[in-house]
């Protein structure tokens, strides 16, 4: 997984409650056995206007210019701003990985699901919550300001805008390190094998029936 | 201390846990599909790890499977990959149980583990799907994960978690005529929104939550994410152990007696505290229709479309507004005047033999309107399928002008050929009535099987209760 430390990026408004994983990258695309590749099918039914299928060359499909993603002020950009509730819906992995490929690296929102807030850490994106007072605000700097720019701060757990407010916010500890060294959960994991295996031993004698 | 059933069950699979909360928990059973699986299989291999205990695994493949002309095959090459490509990781690695696409025990994963025994109550649950929440029917700590949590749970059978809060959804009363586990459900919704549940492992209890068959209270934990939660419970009681006496995978003879004394202990205690408690009187609910483009979006079936006029949020008002341009509906239009051009009886929340029975009640003797392009009853698995073909209920749904077909996921999101076309309208018994879940512009209204079936024969929308009281008079 790739660290994230600091990032200074384009912010892009989608402004959404609610927007589920189905939006976010639609079924007919996890047909595939990758993970990299669903960039361009992010947002699909959004940000084209004709269906989308795995294997049509996306680069020839008419792009809807009414979704914020094709205006031109937001190429590039690498940090959403979204409302409450993001990525609800279906566990698929295929959204963070949609995301990240697309260029997303930082999602800020009011709230997130569960699992998909889960499944970003695993991916190196990191989401972030902020008051519903703060993310209005954020809209309307975005809005305001052409190429606005925004600086997340993992570190300090920190976002600084153009206009010199600092927000901060706060990343559970153990996901905060992960992120800043890039740590693979699965390695850390394993360092613990042994009290897996006692825990495991100890189980298969008091209940039986689940080992079958 | 009184524990909540959650904390029991957290307790229970707790191996390690670090100064700031972060736990290692025991993972018993691993339910694999083929959408969320290949990654996990193949970073496994790249990384040069084994999996921990494959007999944890029970797989199958579900979603991307056609439902009709199985002698041809998968014809879709993109969605055979990756059958294929489960096919391949389970052949490699193993599992206790396998049920490839054409097995006679195949079907949808949250269908099949509970119908084979191999959820039992107490356990840790989890597959690569949000719906895994199903398995809390059974009192088991059962949630989706995505695939870098498949991965790590091949590699070292545990999951890194932090605990829930604790969200007490107490119900009590009756159910009325034509109500089900599934306006329950979407009742719920309705009152604490599809974020209400974030965070929170939701319990179901209550004398109505007592009174529900293991089917019902499956469609009830199933819809728990729906409401934001990763994971619902049902404490274990006589219904629970009835249901799995005999399953396949269920402990026989001693280990069984064994195994019941423990399961008698999942309950939550007398005087356990949750986070929130939140309480419904099972008599207020009617069938329930959803109206929009999120569960939430739901109304009593002899209610009116609302109008985002009255909503004074702006965001939602906004989202209700999208969501009407979407469903192609007006403000305060009468739900039971919204005319329907499928059906489709199924899914994970409702394709078990009671919901087809219950479909099944209310086809009998009708026949289909004429608007119905399409009427789909696929069961859940092809257990369900052949116990329905026992008991006639295949004939009457084709009688009635229904399609029956093979077990699977479906149109409920439509990865294979069944689907809605753009501007279509379907009544679903599934769970997500999201833009472009069920095919790109279609659009989906949530129901239960009883007024799914009640639709098809109308070609509108209609209380159902009324439709059985008529039928009974008649
Ligand atoms: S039936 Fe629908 S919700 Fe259930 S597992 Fe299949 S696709 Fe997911």
């Amino acid at each position: 997984m790739d660290k994230f430390v600091c990032l200074e990026g384009l912010v892009a408004p989608l402004d959404r409650a609610n927007v589920d994983t189905d939006a976010i990258i639609p079924k007919q695309f996890l047909k595939s056995i990758q993970r990299s590749g669903f960039g361009p099918n992010l947002f699909d039914e959004w940000r084209y206007l004709d269906a989308g299928e795995p294997g049509k060359e996306d680069s020839l499909r008419r792009l809807n210019p009414a979704f914020v993603l094709n205006q031109p002020r937001y190429q590039g950009a690498q940090i959403l701003l979204t409302r409450q509730n993001f990525g609800c819906g279906s566990s698929r992995e295929h959204a963070p990985w949609a995301l990240l490929d697309f260029g997303f690296r930082a999602l800020i929102g009011e709230s997130f699901a569960d699992i998909f807030f889960n499944n970003c850490f695993k991916n190196g994106i990191l989401p972030i919550v902020l008051p519903a007072a703060e993310i209005d605000a954020l809209f309307v700097l975005v809005e305001a300001t052409p190429g606005c720019r925004l600086v997340v701060d993992l570190e300090q757990q920190q976002l600084r805008c153009p206009d010199g407010r600092v927000l901060s916010f706060v990343v559970d500890s153990f996901r905060r390190e992960c992120l800043l060294n890039g740590w693979d959960d699965i390695g850390l994991t394993l360092r613990h094998a042994d009290l897996i295996r006692a825990f495991e031993d100890k189980r298969r004698i008091e209940q039986p029936w689940l080992f079958a | 201390m009184p524990q909540t059933l959650y904390e029991k069950l957290w307790q229970d699979h707790l191996v390690h846990q670090q100064a700031d909360g972060t736990a290692l928990i025991y993972i018993d059973r691993h339910l694999v599909h083929e959408v969320t699986s290949p990654q996990a299989f193949e970073g496994l291999k790249l990384a040069g790890r084994k999996p921990w205990r494959v007999s944890s695994i029970v797989a199958t493949a579900d979603h991307n499977t056609p439902t009709d002309h199985w002698d041809r095959g998968i014809e879709d090459p993109i969605s055979r990959l990756q059958v294929e490509t489960l096919d391949a990781n389970i052949r490699a690695v193993g599992a206790l149980a396998y049920f490839p696409f054409r097995d006679p025990r195949q079907g949808i994963v949250h269908v099949v583990g509970p119908e084979s025994g191999a959820t039992l109550p107490g356990m840790t649950v989890v597959c690569g799907d949000s719906h895994t929440s199903t398995h809390g029917a059974f009192a088991c700590m059962a949630h989706g994960i995505g695939t870098s949590e498949v991965e790590h749970v091949l590699a070292t059978q545990c999951l890194l978690q932090k605990q829930s809060k604790t969200m007490l959804l107490q119900v009590d009363g009756r159910l009325a005529r034509g109500v089900t586990a599934k306006d329950l459900a979407l009742a719920i919704i309705a009152r604490i929104g599809t974020a209400g549940g974030t965070g929170h492992a939701i319990e179901f209890a209550g004398s109505t939550i007592r009174g529900l068959s293991m089917e019902g209270r499956m469609t009830l934990c199933n819809m728990a994410i729906e409401a934001g939660a990763r994971l619902g419970l049902v404490a274990v009681d006589e219904v629970t152990i009835d249901y799995l006496r005999g399953r396949p995978f269920a402990p026989k003879g001693a280990q069984w007696e064994q195994a019941v004394a423990a399961w008698r202990g999942l309950h939550s205690d007398a005087d356990a505290r949750f986070d929130r408690v939140v309480e419904i009187t099972a008599e207020d609910i009617r069938p329930q229709v959803t109206w929009g483009t999120s569960p939430e979006m739901v109304v009593p079936v002899d209610a009116c479309v609302p109008d985002p006029a009255n909503e004074a949020d702006p965001v939602r008002r906004e989202g209700m507004e999208r969501a009407l341009r979407y469903m192609g509906l007006s403000p305060r239009q009468p739900i039971r005047e919204i005319r329907l051009d499928k059906i489709f009886i199924g899914s994970c929340t409702n394709s078990r033999i009671e919901d087809l029975r219950a479909a099944a009640a209310v086809v009998q003797g009708r026949k289909v309107a004429s608007n119905i392009r399409l009427a789909l009853v696929v069961p859940g698995s092809g257990l369900v399928k052949r116990q329905a073909e026992r008991e006639g209920l295949d004939e009457i749904f084709l009688a009635a002008g229904f399609e029956w077909r093979e077990p699977g996921c479906s149109m409920c999101l439509a990865m294979n050929a069944d689907r809605l076309e753009a501007g279509e309208r379907c009544a679903s018994t599934s769970n997500r009535n999201f833009e472009g879940r069920q095919g790109a512009g279609g659009r989906t209204h949530l129901v239960s099987p009883e007024m799914a079936a009640a639709a098809a024969i109308a070609g509108h929308f209609c209380d159902v209760g009324e439709l059985l009281g008529r039928k009974e008079k008649g």
